[in-house]
Formats: C-alpha cells, structure tokens, sequence
C-alpha cells in the first residue's frame, strides 16, 4: 500500500478508539431501570422511617462494629462477617448503600443481595428463583429476596410439615 | 315343531285383532310413571341421566346443565357457587416446572389443592402426593415414602418431590377410557367431565404417575370451606363415583391466574407459565436448566418437569 496519507489516518482512528475506550460505560442510573412490582419490603410494624430516630444530629452515628445492647439486640446477625453498616448507609438509615456507595430504598434492596449473589438476582429477574404471585400472563408481583430470606440470617430455617396422607386402610367410609 | 295334523305350528292366531294393544300402552304408561314417581326421578334426574358429552353440549344446553348443578350444589352445601366454563386462551400451553433442589417437603401445596379445587374431606382425596426420596439412592420410586411425618422437614440426606397430574401430551389416560370422558383440551390440560365418567377407574390404572383419584364414597367438604369460584371441568362438587385429578387449577389460569400450588410454595420452587411464550419463566428454565421427566420412558410428554435450580 502505497497511499501517503493511510498510516497517519489508521494511527488517527485507533487514537480515537482507545479514548473512547477509556471513557468507561455510559453513566446510567442505579442498577435496574426495569420497574418491578416487587411486595412491600416486610418491616416490623412501625420501624419506618428509620430517621425518626436515627437523626444525625440527634443521635450520631456509631460506625464500630460491636455487639448492640438495647434497640436492635434481638437481631442476630448471621451472614458472613459483617457488620451492620456494610449495608445500612450510615448517615441515612432510610437507605442501603451498595459497594460502589450508591444509596438505594429497601424496595430496591434487591439490587444490594445482587452484587454478591449475582446469579440468583439473574434468575430472580427472569422469575426462575425465588416467588412471583399474580398473572402468569400479566401484572405479578415479584416477591422481595427478604420476603423469603431474613436478610440478617438468611438460611432458611425447617419447617413444621403439614400432615400427611390417610393410609389407604384408615379410610372409612360413610354408609 | 308341528301340530298333529303335518301343518307347522303358527306363533301367533291369525284371528287375534290387535285391540288391546291400546290398553297394554296405557297400562305400560301407567306403570312406568308410577315406577318413576315410587324411584324419586324428577326431571332434574331425568336431565342428568340424559345430558350428552360435554364436548357435544350446545351453549344453551351447557347454561341449563350448569344452572342445574349449580343448584344441586346450593342444595347439598347450603352455599351458592359459580360453574364458570372459561375456554381455553389462544396460542396458550401451560407448562409447568418444579425446583427438587428447593422443594423441603412441608405440604403446604397439597393443603392449598385441597382447599381451593374443593377436594373431599372425608373420605379424603388429595390430587398432589409428596415423595421422600434418599438423596444417595436418588429418585427411586419404589423406596419413596408418601406418609413422612418428622417434626421437622427437610430431613437430613432426603429430598421431597411432589407428583401430580403431568398434563401428559401423549396421556395414557385419555387413550384407555371407554367412554371419552376425558380428554385433551387445547392448552394442553387433561379435562374429565364427572357427568360422563361412568367410574371404571381404567384411566387410574393407566396413569404412570398415580395422579387420578377416585370418589369411592359420597364426597364431603365443610360448607365454609367451600371454593365457591369453579369451572365444570375443573374444582365443582363432585358427585360419588367419579375420577379426578389435577388440572392446573383451571378455574384459575385461564382467568391469567397462576395455580393455588404455586403461590402458596414458601421456597418458591413451583414454575408456571406458556410454554407457547418465548419469555416466559417456563421457556427459560427448560433452555437453560437442568430438566428432568419422570418415567421419561414410557413417552407420556409430559407438561410437568422438575429441575434443579442451581
């Protein structure tokens, strides 16, 4: 090849590719843009708003991990060794943060069990795991992964199963 | 046979007028409405013993048929109930896929049948039967164990997998009944009409999956128990004497509902959907789980598989 102009013009393009490159994905919003009617998230009866006492000026936030002793000591926390700000944003009890220190609400909590468990948020998301109610044709409601799993000790703990069968020769009939 | 004189013998004399066939009919009459005043067949039971094949009803036919059981129904359980007849939807199959990984065995699924397709109470019948299978021997039926009964499930080093009506597209229930009471709708439910089931319980012996249960006694539910919200080939009262099983909840899916089983699951392990739609959960489990069908051999194609989640 012979053309004058043809090496500083591919040495151009590819300039402009690796800036391009470098910029990073598009700024999109937290996570998820697809609306889900998820179930409400399951907090205790009037625990919500959180801010109605964990004010930061009221009450400054504690961030050492410890053993709490009077509100909250009944929550054991069984999940890896974490502590309770790793996912509750300090300064704003109303949300979660996730890793990269976006703030979500609790009914997007899905978005923060996600980065670890990717592929049961992947499954979640097409309705393989987890529990959808509704129309199978229509409007469902996807359960929240907390509707079924308690975020601070999530493994399920066994049931009581219900009874089971007659045996065939305890079966009487009526006349 | 010949008489004494060489001629044969006639059956009847020719010089015998027929005139008193006139009376023989109105004492025949007669008679045969006392028989049915003395038997107690009113002209509820005369439509009931003549009604045709659900398939052959005509919509004015099928209104009073179903206005009919309806009180019959109101009669029996002092409560009025709905008998929808809700056609199957266009360009619809159901399927249906169930989780062994997540399945702990605690019944609740067999509980929410009951109540919701008004299944008999005493003698009782449940169309959903849970298996407790070893994990090391794997699915191994004849091992399977129906009456588990611990304090706690799921017991260690077992899984649970529940059985009922497959929905089979190649049904062995369908091919051996006798009378075609039962059948293949097109969104691929397997329907029974109970007003043509004449009982002879073949299709039970047929099913590979035990699926069909039979009303050896006079069905009964508590009246405040009662689903009031059925179809007529799917949760009405059913008399004595007939097969039933498992349709998906009928009266439900095709209302867009998803079945009773399936939102009552406390671990989410039962799947529904159309099989028909791309993006339904269904589609997406049979192109990228693991999917078993049991008693895959026999051919029965089944609408119901089990799958492993993880």
């Amino acid at each position: 090849m012979s053309l004058p102009g043809l090496r500083p013009l591919l040495l151009c393009l590819s300039g402009l590719l690796a800036v391009a490159a470098m910029a990073g994905p598009p700024e999109s919003p937290v996570a998820d843009s697809r609306d889900l009617m998820v179930t409400p998230p399951p907090f205790t009866e009037g625990i919500f708003p959180c801010t109605t006492c964990h004010d930061p000026k009221a009450m400054p936030p504690n961030p050492k991990k410890r053993d709490l002793e009077g509100m909250h000591a009944d929550i054991e926390l069984h999940h890896g060794d974490r502590w309770c700000t790793d996912c509750h944003s300090l300064m704003n009890r109303d949300k979660l943060h996730l890793v990269n220190g976006d703030l979500i609400d609790f009914t997007k909590s899905y978005l923060l069990c996600g980065q670890c468990h990717g592929d049961k948020l992947r499954d979640w998301k097409v309705g393989v795991h987890g529990k959808r109610t509704g129309n199978w044709n229509g409007a469902k409601q996807y359960w929240l992964c907390v509707g079924c799993h308690n975020p601070h000790s999530p493994h399920f703990k066994p049931l009581k199963p219900m009874p089971p069968p007659l045996p065939p020769e305890q079966i009487k009939l009526r006349k | 046979m010949s008489e004494a004189n060489g001629r044969p013998m006639r059956m009847t004399s020719r010089t015998t007028k027929p005139a008193n066939t006139r009376r023989m009919f109105m004492g025949g009459a007669l008679v045969a409405a006392a028989g049915a005043m003395l038997t107690g067949c009113g002209k509820d039971t005369m439509d009931a013993f003549l009604q045709h094949n659900f398939r052959e009803l005509s919509k004015e036919e099928l209104d009073q048929i179903i206005a009919r059981l309806e009180r019959e129904a109101a009669k029996k359980y002092g409560k009025q109930i709905h008998i929808g007849n809700e056609k199957p939807m266009q360009g619809v199959i159901f399927g249906y896929a169930l989780d062994l990984g997540r399945c702990v065995g605690c019944r609740r699924c067999v509980h929410a049948c009951v109540k919701e397709n008004n299944q008999s109470r005493d003698p009782q019948i449940q169309w959903i039967r849970v298996l407790e299978l070893e994990k090391e021997k794997g699915v191994d039926l004849e091992a399977a164990d129906q009456y588990y009964n611990p304090e706690e499930v799921p017991r260690e080093g077992h899984f649970y997998m529940p059985v009922q009506c497959h929905q089979c597209k190649n049904a062995p229930c369908v091919k051996v009944c006798p009378v075609g009471a039962t059948w293949k709708e097109p969104d691929g439910i397997t329907v029974v009409d109970y007003n043509w089931c004449i009982g002879c319980r073949y299709c039970m012996a047929a099913c590979p999956y035990g699926a069909r249960h039979f009303n050896w006694g006079e069905p009964s539910i508590p009246a405040e128990e009662i689903n009031p919200v059925t179809h007529y080939l799917g949760n009405r009262p059913r008399p004595k004497g007939v097969v039933e099983k498992c349709t998906f909840c009928i009266q439900r899916t095709r209302k867009g509902l998803y079945p009773a089983c399936v939102e009552i699951c406390p671990t989410g392990s039962r799947k529904f959907g159309n099989l028909a739609d791309p993006k339904s959960e269904i589609r997406y489990i049979l192109e990228n789980k693991r999917v078993f069908i049991l008693k895959e051999d026999l051919n029965t194609q089944p609408k119901f598989f089990y799958f492993y989640g993880v």
